[in-house]
């Protein structure tokens, strides 16, 4: 018996330029918002952006955007709906604000079910939010979308940053490209991260200082990007878009 | 998953199937659909026809239902979905991606949300016929 959804994921996807997971070794840390800053600053750049939230279980990117009373459209498959500028994708969609009760199996279903069926089409950028850790979504990411990228975001913890090194050890053992690291939360001046991420021929991409008005922004993608973590992820998204044809 | 989408994967799959085993012509294709899926079988062969690349343009489509089977871990109770037993927003929820079943059903006799789909999610391809080239 042959799975026939995995045969169009590629083909789905064939109009995305360049697809970026954010993810982290550990939960906390902040992937969600860098994950939807990262998507507002490209798309506020003139950048045709997408924001996928995989985090099926923890889904919370649709509340830092202010997402309500949006549905996607079904035209041969799912069209996803534009939330502030962004193509924006969820499970939420299907869940609404009941709990998701998956096992690893019924993740890579329900991750295979939305890769095959969502009609993405031409953008600059995909984002998606990844689930943290190093288990079934990586993994399945990993062997469906040949053309991942990864950015890894942790916080100034040693606790978070030991998990950054599985997770890199893994991305390399994969050979999965991994644009960088992206420092959040930071408290301190020097604490190392910026050296030990070098350590691990990893790119620096830079810090974001802990702000507390980021809680009051959620919900405001453009009060967002006046904190420091928008502000942050612009100058974090100038080092590796440079190549793109658009500048920020 | 939406029945376009759907038969656009199905044709793609049986095109890859025959690549691989080297066939000139398919003759006939069966599908297996799980219950969960709900699947609009009308619009699905619709899809098909409109849809297909000349390797299949004189297969027969065969579709069949996977009955489905629900398992609960806690108590192994085993029980049937019923998309009658649903509001309408949730059976379309559960069309669109099966695995959203956890979020509104619970096991019958103890009221976990904790199942397995044992039987009735997914589309597969249970077989490609063809003449070899």
């Amino acid at each position: 018996m042959v799975d026939p959804r995995t045969s169009v994921i590629n083909e789905r996807l064939s109009r995305i330029t360049r697809i970026i997971a954010v993810s982290s070794g550990k939960g906390g840390v902040g992937k969600s918002m860098v994950a939807t800053a990262l998507a507002l600053t490209l798309a506020r750049s003139s950048c045709s952006v997408g924001l996928f939230d995989l985090d099926f279980t923890g889904p919370s990117t649709h509340i830092i955007l202010g997402a309500r009373k949006v549905q996607p459209k079904e035209e041969r498959g799912i069209i996803p709906p534009t939330v502030d500028g962004l193509k924006y994708m969820s499970l939420v969609y299907y869940v609404g604000d009941n709990p998701a009760p998956l096992r690893g199996v019924d993740v890579s279903n329900a991750l295979i079910e939305l890769l095959a069926v969502t009609q993405w089409g031409t953008l600059d950028f995909l984002v998606i939010d990844m689930p943290p850790g190093i288990g079934d979504a990586v993994l399945d990411l990993v062997r469906l979308i040949k053309r991942i990228e990864f950015l890894i975001v942790t916080t100034p913890s040693m606790l978070a940053f030991e998990t950054v090194k599985k997770q890199v050890e893994l991305l390399s053992e994969l050979n999965m490209p991994i644009i960088g690291l992206v420092e959040n939360m930071k408290m301190d001046k020097e604490n190392g991260v910026d050296a030990a991420t070098k350590k691990l021929g990893l790119r620096y991409l830079g810090a974001i200082p802990f702000d507390p008005k980021v809680e009051e922004a959620i919900g405001k993608g453009t009060k967002l990007l006046s904190t420091a973590v928008g502000v942050g992820l612009k100058e974090i998204a100038r080092k590796f878009i440079s190549k793109q044809k658009r500048e920020l | 998953m939406h029945e376009w989408a759907l038969a656009e994967a199905i044709l793609k799959s049986a095109e890859e199937v025959a690549e691989k085993e080297k066939l000139k012509e398919i003759t006939e294709v069966t599908i297996r659909i799980g219950e969960l899926q709900q699947v609009e079988r009308p619009i699905l062969r619709f899809a098909i026809s409109q849809m297909k690349p000349p390797l299949l343009k004189h297969t027969k489509f065969r579709i069949l239902t996977a009955k489905s089977k629900l398992r609960c871990r806690v108590c192994g109770t085993v029980w049937h979905f019923d998309s009658k037993s649903v509001d309408k927003e949730t059976a379309e929820a559960i069309h669109f991606v099966p695995e959203v079943a956890h979020s509104y059903i619970k096991c019958p006799k103890c009221g976990s949300p904790d199942f397995e789909i044992t039987i009735g999610r997914g589309v597969w391809l249970e077989n490609v016929k063809g003449a070899k080239q």
